[in-house]
């Protein structure tokens, strides 16, 4: 299959590393990966703040660089959420039928990492191999927008060498809400302690998700608690090999 | 009038650990109770699909149902009153017990009350209202506010309760078993109730159609009050009503299951207008708009009027669990107040304009609710008017808010590849004046709530699309 790589601005720029893995395992399941590099944002931070005016160009711009795209796959539930629940609220505001028409045929081809594996190509065992103690935080966006429900724990449990270990009150938010941790930063902190705790009496030595931006709010404090426990992307986990 | 914002409250009321605890180990307690009363159902997401369907039925056509109820209130020997805001029914209520001459009204638990601050006014014409509602109760002898739609004293203990009632009910020894405080209250209410004239209740429902008004409780004070008075008063929100008495069929299964995690409410109050001999001979049905035909006029945020006040939303939301409920400043806290307040209050209110800010938007509150209110879909939505707002009004301008300067200068970034790699670029640079050791720890203005426990990782060395371009030649 000949599958477009949605990188999301933020994975693009910080971290970059996700992306490659995401290539380095498309391509061993044997697909072609693509990488448009006319795509910048989805726009979900300017649209989810209020700044819901300045993300009709960024739709647009979506839905040319990917319209003909077999397949849009993203390494973030979040991002993948914005396009496929509030997309059409931007084309609505837009007053533009060309646009809404664009936003409907691209919807169903737009799918986030481990729900692409599974739901789409049947794909449980990815051959992966990572002999380390993880746990997995299900992010809200996966579970509660785009409904991912066991897909990423298929793929981990599925993953060689690995002791995948269960998080206490794994559904419930780390507190991150995008322009939430900054403008609410003593409620995200408060959220954010509880996650920790929990995620430091798994004894995990990792800690995965399938949105960096989560993992970059739990990596901050975990980083800032010298935990030891590091915060790698799903995507990361499911490239691993014997030989890399 | 302008009320604290949520960010400036929140502070506070998180630093009270023994709060935290109350409110962390209650909301847990009915979480969990009502997850277990709606497994066991296996009908519960067709339930909540006609719980929202009939309710958007009803927003549809609110005005044809609003007069066929006042006829069948008529009908049935009641009178019915519209107020516009709560002056008018402040207005209308005062009038009606002064009528009586009585110094003293029992109450029963009725937030759109609270909503109209009734009690206030009330005591500013020499009435007393004594509220009757345990809990309710409780908040009043503290001189308290409620912070909770379902368990106003959600936020005291046992111990709490006990040394309030010692003092206030003038109990010398007093335990701290629930019977035993339950005894207590029950002691000094029953000859309230015994001599009270008038009593004012709120309602969950009223069926258009046959003019019945509905309250359903755990303690039997409800009952009390709406049966020993003479005159009874209820206030109701316009969007209270339902259809027919069908209806409860659905709504009777959604409300107990997803408020009080109980398979049917212990005392279920129905009354037609006035019967001869029985129950109060005076009933008014005081109907109150106080912005609600507002918020039925905005297409999106109109679903809120579908709320059933069973405050599951609040009971799973990870930000009230933390600050309670006096952070939002309003009668309605929580997910749904976070929706509900600034529509009613309108966004001019800074307190209510930054309550849609106060959440993650994780989604846990949609999901329980029995009606189907996409919160989060709401609380966006109302961002979004905030900040049109804000833009219109000029009170966003590039040369003082940093947030809308960093939204535009991101927003422009973002409309071409060659300004966004630039960009990216300049982020890297830009970052050099922050990182040490290797991590962002300390970062300056705004941004330093982030820092205050966090790290940052700093930008690496190579994008993913500088990767790609390398990978490709």
């Amino acid at each position: 299959m000949h599958i477009s790589l949605f990188i999301t601005c933020f994975n693009d720029t910080l971290f970059p590393e996700t992306g490659r893995a995401m290539v380095r395992l498309l391509e061993r399941l044997g697909h072609t990966v693509e990488f448009p590099l006319e795509q910048t944002c989805c726009g979900q931070m300017h649209y989810n703040t209020g700044y819901q005016e300045e993300t009709i160009p960024l739709v647009r711009r979506f839905v040319e660089v990917f319209g003909q795209a077999e397949a849009i796959v993203a390494p973030s539930a979040s991002c993948v959420g914005m396009v496929k629940e509030f997309y059409h609220n931007v084309a609505d505001r837009s007053g533009d039928p060309e646009l809404m028409e664009q936003v409907e045929a691209v919807v169903p081809r737009v799918f986030e990492l481990s729900q692409f594996l599974v739901e789409e190509l049947g794909v449980e065992d990815v051959g992966a191999y990572y002999p380390h103690r993880v746990t997995y935080h299900p992010t809200c966006h996966s579970l509660r927008v785009l409904h991912v429900g066991e897909a990423p724990l298929i793929l981990l449990r599925n993953v060689r060498g690995i002791d995948l270990v269960e998080l206490p009150a794994a559904q419930e938010c780390c507190g991150f809400g995008g322009t939430f941790a900054v403008k609410n930063a003593d409620t995200s902190m408060a959220m954010l302690g509880d996650k920790i705790r929990h995620i430091k009496d798994t004894g995990a030595e990792v800690c995965a998700a399938a949105d960096n931006s989560c993992l970059m709010h739990i990596g901050g404090a975990l980083n800032r608690q010298r935990s030891g426990v590091e915060p790698v992307h799903l995507a990361e986990i499911l490239a691993s090999t014997e030989e890399n | 009038m302008q009320t604290p914002t949520f960010e400036e409250s929140a502070k506070a009321y998180l630093s009270d650990t023994q709060l935290r605890r109350n409110i962390g180990h209650a909301t847990h307690t009915i979480r969990d109770k009502r997850q277990t009363v709606v497994d066991e159902m296996p009908d519960w997401e067709v339930l909540r699909e006609a719980g929202s369907s009939l309710k958007n039925r009803i927003m549809r056509h609110l005005d044809e149902y609003l007069l066929q109820l006042e006829e069948s209130v008529r009908q049935a020997g009641g009178q019915v009153h519209w107020a516009r805001d709560a002056g008018e029914a402040n207005r209308i209520i005062v009038d009606l017990v002064k009528e009586q001459q009585v110094e003293e009204v029992v109450k029963v638990k009725s937030i759109t009350t609270d909503e109209i601050k009734l009690n206030r006014a009330l005591a500013e014409e020499g009435v007393r209202a004594l509220e009757t509602d345990l809990a309710e109760l409780i908040v009043q002898l503290a001189g308290d506010e409620p912070s909770h739609i379902l368990v106003p004293a959600i936020h005291k203990n046992r111990a709490e309760i006990r040394e309030l009632f010692r003092k206030k009910l003038n109990q010398g020894e007093l335990s701290d078993r629930p019977e035993d405080l339950a005894e207590a209250a029950r002691l000094y209410l029953r000859k309230k109730f015994l001599s009270a004239k008038v009593g004012i209740s709120g309602a969950n429902f009223a069926v258009a159609d046959t003019g019945t008004v509905a309250v359903v409780e755990s303690e039997g004070n409800g009952r009390m009050c709406t049966t020993l008075p003479e005159t009874l008063i209820t206030v109701m929100g316009i969007e209270k009503l339902i259809p027919t008495w069908r209806d409860f069929e659905v709504f009777m299964q959604l409300l107990p299951r997803s408020s009080t995690a109980e398979r049917m409410n212990p005392y279920n109050s129905f009354w037609t207008g006035v019967t001869e001999g029985d129950g109060p001979q005076e009933f008014h049905l005081v109907l109150l708009d106080n912005g609600r035909t507002n918020v039925l006029a905005d297409e999106v945020g109109r679903q809120t009027l579908n709320c059933i006040r069973c405050s599951a939303c609040l009971n799973v939301c990870p930000v009230y669990e933390r600050t309670g409920g006096h952070a939002y400043h309003s009668v309605y806290p929580g997910p749904i107040g976070a929706i509900l307040t600034p529509q009613l209050r309108g966004l001019e209110d800074e307190g209510a304009a930054s309550l849609p800010y106060a959440s993650t938007l994780c989604g846990a509150c949609y999901e329980v609710c029995p009606v189907k209110i996409n919160i989060p879909d709401v609380l966006v939505h109302l961002r979004g008017k905030i900040v049109d707002r804000k833009k219109r009004a000029g009170g966003l301008n590039a040369k003082s808010d940093p947030e809308y300067i960093g939204m535009r200068l991101m927003a422009r970034a973002f409309k071409s590849r060659s300004r966004y790699e630039r960009a990216q670029k300049m982020a890297r640079v830009g970052q050099k004046f922050f990182v040490k050791d290797g991590t962002i720890s300390k970062l300056p203005g705004e941004l330093s709530g982030w820092t205050a426990m966090r790290d940052l990782k700093p930008i690496p060395n190579q994008t993913f699309r500088e990767w790609w371009g390398d990978r490709d030649e």
